[in-house]
């Protein structure tokens, strides 16, 4: 039976341990945003034997690249962007200590497969519901590469905002599980695609 | 011939651009709504429940739907006595956009292909115009997001293919894409013509109004097995699982060449934004 669950960061081991898919995870506290072009600097840097410009030590990334902001505001919509195109980077991210990651739509392999060895989940938000999400943050700030506009890396406050595990510490895949239950495999479904 | 000053067309795309990322269409509206009371999974009927909040905060704060506010693709069916005056008409469009995503708080979501360079003003559109009878300029401004751009597909069949292999397609790309293009979405499906205006037609399919029936009872019947079909698969909102995966499937379809049987699918996410305006 899946629960809902209140997280702050800095996460622990046991914090994502207990987590299992379907679990509604509501994140308050500080978060940091990077996309694909922040990952490749992170990484860069890293290869270079730079220091990183945050310690994602038990850290909760979310892939947001926001709208601007209107004066006055916080920030603009905010919902995740597709986290396929991280996951090249993901490994290395887990390696440095970070525990959660917030996005939508599958991940690798290799990505849910490093979930497991460095006790790390994955989280979904709903795509497409920027305006909604953007509630939720109270503040936000560049950290990390202002050239990068909104690819840049924000700091942001965060309060409730809501999510779903997606892949747990147990390499179990919420995408895979929750279609096979509303699966229907007619003459249409599977099989025609099968015989293709 | 009725002049038609180009000032008017970048007043027109540029409110057009704005509104569309601001309000969501009634159709859609109220095909959330249903989605709402009709899916069975909780976690979709959840998704429904935040994406209709996700509207009216839209709407009502007047900040975008979803942070990619798309690359505009601009459908013009110009009157054929039109005549455009005071500059240049595909600039007036340009001018229209770059001012809509900078006065609308847009984000500018285009770049160099290779460099990744920001063009920083979020255009070129892309700009697809028709010469129709008649003196009205009838301008269609529609943001398309990058996440479900990126799950469409072009395919050239065998002719002996056939329907079941139109329908094929159409179940393979909209299961590949899985929960990528933020489910529920809506399929257009462009059958016939050339390679590029399959294409062409599978994105004007997605304009018709969501829950009006294909005039044309043979594609309403395709239609409604292709919705089916989709539907089965069981992906559901965001792909967390459930009954509605597509809120729509639309089908245009025109002749093509005896050797061929082009079939595109263009997926549609639930921000299926697209505003009119008749100068
Ligand atoms: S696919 Fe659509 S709803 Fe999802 S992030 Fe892209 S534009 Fe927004």
């Amino acid at each position: 039976m899946s629960k809902t669950v209140k997280l702050t960061p800095p996460l622990t081991d046991a914090d994502v341990l207990a987590l299992e898919i379907g679990d509604r995870v509501l994140v308050s506290g500080v978060i940091y945003t990077a996309r694909d072009a922040a990952h490749k600097r992170l990484v860069d840097l890293l290869a270079a034997g730079k220091e990183l410009p945050v310690d994602f030590k038990g850290q909760i990334l979310y892939y947001v690249g926001p709208s601007p902001a209107r004066p006055g505001r916080v920030i603009g919509a905010a919902g995740p962007t597709t986290s396929y195109r991280m996951d090249s980077y993901t490994p290395t991210m887990l390696q440095l200590g970070l525990k959660a990651m917030i996005g939508k739509g599958k991940r690798s392999p290799e990505v849910i497969a490093a979930l497991q060895q460095y006790k790390a989940v994955y989280l979904g938000a709903t795509g497409g519901a920027g305006a909604l999400i953007s509630q939720c943050i109270k503040k936000a700030e560049v950290v990390a590469f202002p050239e990068l506009g909104p690819e840049a890396v924000h700091r942001l406050e965060v309060e409730n905002l809501p999510t779903i595990v997606i892949n747990d510490c147990q390499g179990r895949d919420l995408y895979e599980l929750g279609i096979k239950e509303y699966r229907r495999t007619a003459e249409t479904g599977d099989e025609a695609v099968a015989c293709r | 011939m009725r002049q038609v000053n180009v000032q008017e067309i970048t007043k027109a795309v540029k409110e057009a651009a704005i509104t569309a990322n601001f309000d969501l269409g009634a159709d859609l509206l109220a095909a959330l709504q249903r989605g709402e009371q009709e899916e069975e999974s909780p976690s979709g009927r959840e998704v429904f429940r935040q994406l209709l909040e996700n509207a009216r905060i839209a709407s009502q704060e007047r900040i975008p739907m979803c942070q990619d506010c798309g690359l505009v693709v601009v459908f013009v069916e110009l009157g054929q006595e039109v005549q455009i005056t005071g500059g240049d008409f595909e600039q007036a469009i340009q001018e229209g956009v770059r001012q809509g995503y900078g006065e609308g708080f847009l984000r500018k979501s285009l770049c160099h292909p290779l460099t990744r360079a920001n063009t920083g003003d979020n255009t070129p559109a892309v700009i697809h115009t028709e010469i129709v009878p008649g003196d009205r300029l009838k301008i269609t401004v529609v943001p398309k997001g990058g996440g479900s751009e990126n799950m469409s597909r072009v395919f050239m069949l065998k002719p002996a293919e056939g329907v079941a292999g139109v329908i094929d397609r159409v179940v393979t790309t909209v299961r590949d894409a899985g929960p990528n293009p933020c489910p529920p979405i809506i399929v257009g499906v462009g059958i016939g013509g050339t390679f590029e205006r399959a294409a062409l037609l599978a994105k004007k399919a997605l304009l018709r109004e969501v829950g009006s029936p294909n005039p044309d009872p043979e594609l309403a019947a395709l239609e409604d097995k292709m919705f089916q079909a989709v539907n089965d698969l069981g992906i559901g909102p965001q792909g967390l699982g459930g009954r509605i995966t597509a809120l729509a499937v639309h089908v245009v379809m025109q002749p093509c060449h005896i050797a061929s049987l082009p079939v595109a699918v263009n997926i549609q996410c639930h921000a299926s934004r697209h505003k009119e305006a008749v100068l």
